[in-house]
């Protein structure tokens, strides 16, 4: 809604002058006003003169009206995804390759997490910031890593500001992020039925057909969830391009988002990407369904627990000790 | 008056419309002024609309604020006309009979306001088709939320029709069929219960949120709502009986009072219970509570914020239930509106902000809402009281010509 382009596309329309500032901000902010509910603000843009803009248009008066992710066909899919990727290219010049892979058959996923390996060098957490295209403005992170008192184990007593060497003498460190809960609050929350839990495991959002009520966020005991209270931003340079519809496609403004296992690599079997970047081997992450599987045998043969097991949330993520 | 027996509905549209438009110098000043705060109402819900909520206060711990926590309260506000429906139609009290339109009024705002107030704090206000059974996809019965959207608007029909359908047959000369009107009335009383009871479903559902989730909570809501509503209309009802033609028994008030009284005084008995609990034996479910009544870790912006609330609410309701004035308008109308403020504090931000602090995570922010926030709310209740005065001003005109005529005819 805020690229420089449609802006001048808005202003030519209203015939504003460019040379007043003040003047011209305000009667943008009005002039939206009376637009509000129009098709305008429906799209975010009027075509304008320069050509271009009309089939910028045309795409997003097309996604406005798509379905829900869940009841598009695959040539629907494949439709939207063109439609996105053909956006990002107007929009910002990015050539991506987004995904729209189901789940894969006999797959479910779990994650185990060393709380006596992690060292708290938050790689994991700068992994994910790359990977998944999280806003750099509001320093947005799925992943928090706590350090912890000895003799505590809720990170709510923990501390995940800390800005200091690590590791520090007596302190070990916990990570946290989305847990994807077999019994997912926020999913029984959502009224749009904009999130739910996707056959291998992943609790995964519908980032356009999300309205941004926040009732998930309200929802998850585990603060799971994120929202795109600006628009992301993300330099160029920066952007992940190969992406899923489900995951880490850059969010619209105004919608929840949240941890996804990296269901873009997942699915290409590959490791979520904090798995891939841990240095001290803290992260485990596997198919549950095969009992060859690391994960398995983590679960298997050391001790392990779940945070807030009382809520009956069955969490696909679990603590182990060596 | 026989000659708009004949007019038809559209008629008597135009109708409400034109008395709209006439009336006193300094309620058309009035009006102007409201029209004034509902611009820049627009002016800021715009500026939010191009720069997303973070121009709000809220954040990822605070994820609702100032427009959810007036959403709630007025959710109430608009459940209490039931507690002038149930006598004046089920009862037939004659004195709530004639006040009972404005009641309907005020829960027509009310919900004008609810509705508006849920829209504004969307992040996605343009896909709220998504919502719409049948073109988007609605979580009916498992989301609280859709049950919510539902019951609001159910109950926002209900008390438009029926008072509409009333109206129109008094504007045509008629007595209104009251076999046709008394279901749908049976069914409002029924409704005003379920939408606060929904809305309280809402947050008591979310074992994330220990604050929140506890079963005293919908019972709470509707004393407190039982409280805070009827005390608004008593302050409506005094500027209807001082600025306008239509005068009001004193009798009115009295019922109404004592309507107030016993919901205060349940809705303080349920405060005591819920405080004792938290803090007899404080759990790590009670770090809200302390962080709302006491402060945590620094952070203490409601402290003040709920204990003003606390005195108020004890003062108003000692007020109330003492009567020092026996009924004297100067000392009723003041403890109504510190009633209604209180319970407004303690029912908006003292119930929802606390409910989110601190993070499932354990950390402790404050929140204090941003100008967008309050002009936006600001316009809101400029547009709910509009929507009020719209309603009640020409209803009032036609319930006044039609008492007129039925005496001129007994006569």
């Amino acid at each position: 809604m805020n690229s420089p382009k449609k802006k001048e596309g808005q202003m030519k329309k209203k015939d504003m002058p460019d040379t007043q500032c003040s003047r011209r901000s305000f009667l943008k902010t009005t002039s939206i006003a009376a637009a509000a509910g129009s098709a305008s603000l429906v799209t975010g843009c009027i075509p304008g003169k320069n050509s271009g803009s009309s089939e910028e248009f045309k795409l997003k008066w097309e996604e406005y009206f798509k379905e829900h992710y869940r009841l598009m066909t695959q040539e629907e899919k494949d439709a939207t995804i063109s439609r996105l990727v053909r956006l990002a290219k107007l929009q910002r010049g990015l050539d991506l390759q987004m995904s729209s892979r189901p789940a894969r058959e006999q797959v479910l996923y779990g994650y185990a997490f060393n709380i006596s390996r992690c060292e708290g060098y938050m790689d994991c957490v700068k992994a994910c910031v790359k990977e998944n295209n999280l806003d750099r403005k509001s320093k947005t992170q799925y992943i928090r890593i706590f350090e912890m008192e000895p003799g505590q184990l809720d990170p709510s007593t923990g501390d995940a500001k800390y800005f200091h060497e690590v590791p520090v003498d007596n302190k070990f460190y916990m990570g946290v992020q989305c847990f994807q809960c077999e019994n997912a609050p926020c999913v029984k929350a959502c009224p749009t039925k904009a999130t739910w839990r996707e056959p291998d495991g992943i609790v995964v959002v519908d980032y356009d057909w999300c309205i941004g009520c926040r009732y998930c966020m309200a929802a998850c005991p585990y603060w799971g969830r994120r929202f795109n209270w600006g628009k992301p931003e993300i330099p160029d340079e920066e952007v992940t391009t190969k992406q899923h519809y489900l995951g880490n496609r850059i969010r619209p403004m105004g919608k929840v988002e949240k941890c996804t296992f990296c269901v873009q690599r997942t699915r290409e079997g590959k490791l979520p990407a904090c798995a891939e970047a841990c240095p001290t081997g803290s992260r485990v992450f596997g198919n549950l369904l095969d009992p060859d599987s690391e994960i398995r045998y983590v679960l298997k043969h050391k001790k392990v627990f779940r945070m807030k097991e009382e809520l009956g949330t069955d969490p696909k993520f679990w603590y182990f000790i060596d | 008056m026989s000659t708009t027996s004949q007019k038809g509905f559209l008629s008597f549209l135009y109708d409400c419309f034109r008395w709209n438009m006439q009336g006193s110098l300094s309620f058309q000043i009035f009006r102007l002024l409201l029209f004034a705060a509902m611009a820049f109402g627009i002016y800021a819900y715009s500026y939010q609309a191009r720069s997303g909520l973070e121009v709000t206060g809220m954040s990822n711990i605070v994820s609702w604020g100032f427009y959810i926590s007036n959403f709630t309260f007025l959710v109430g506000v608009a459940a209490a006309a039931v507690m002038l429906i149930l006598p004046a139609y089920m009862f037939h009290d004659p004195d709530f009979h004639r006040v009972v339109i404005i009641g309907e009024g005020v829960a027509v705002g009310a919900l004008v306001m609810c509705l508006s107030f849920i829209t504004v704090d969307l992040g996605g206000p343009l896909q709220a088709w998504h919502l719409i059974p049948g073109i988007g996809q609605f979580n009916f019965p498992t989301s609280i939320l859709a049950w919510d959207v539902l019951v609001l608007n159910g109950y926002l029909l209900l008390n438009a029709l029926v008072p509409m359908y009333i109206l129109y047959c008094h504007y045509k000369g008629q007595k209104a069929d009251e076999r046709k009107y008394r279901p749908f009335v049976f069914l409002s009383i029924f409704w005003a219960f379920s939408i606060h009871m929904v809305t309280a479903f809402l947050y008591q559902g979310l074992p994330a949120r220990p604050f929140w989730n506890n079963p005293l909570m919908g019972p709470r809501f509707l004393a407190s709502a039982f409280a805070a509503g009827p005390s608004l209309i008593i302050l409506v009802l005094a500027v209807v009986h001082n600025f306008t033609n239509y005068k009001l028994d004193k009798k009115v008030f009295h019922k109404l009072r004592l309507i107030i009284v016993i919901s205060a005084i349940i809705n303080l008995i349920m405060l005591f219970s819920e405080i004792f609990k938290e803090f007899y034996f404080p759990t790590h479910h009670s770090i809200a509570a302390t962080y709302l009544f006491f402060g945590l870790e620094g952070h203490d912006a409601l402290v003040p914020w709920i204990w003003t609330s606390i005195s108020g609410n004890i003062i108003a309701t000692l007020i109330l239930a003492f009567n020092p004035g026996d009924n004297n308008p100067k000392v009723l109308l003041p403890a109504c509106f510190l009633l209604f403020i209180a319970i407004w504090m303690e029912k908006g931000i003292g119930l929802i902000v606390p409910g989110l602090i601190p993070s499932p995570m354990g950390e402790v922010v404050d929140y204090l809402p941003t100008w967008v926030e309050l002009g936006v709310t600001l316009g809101i209740f400029a547009l709910g009281i509009t929507v009020v005065t719209w309603l009640i001003h020409p209803a009032l005109i036609l319930e006044e010509r039609y008492e007129k005529m039925r005496a001129s005819k007994m006569d």
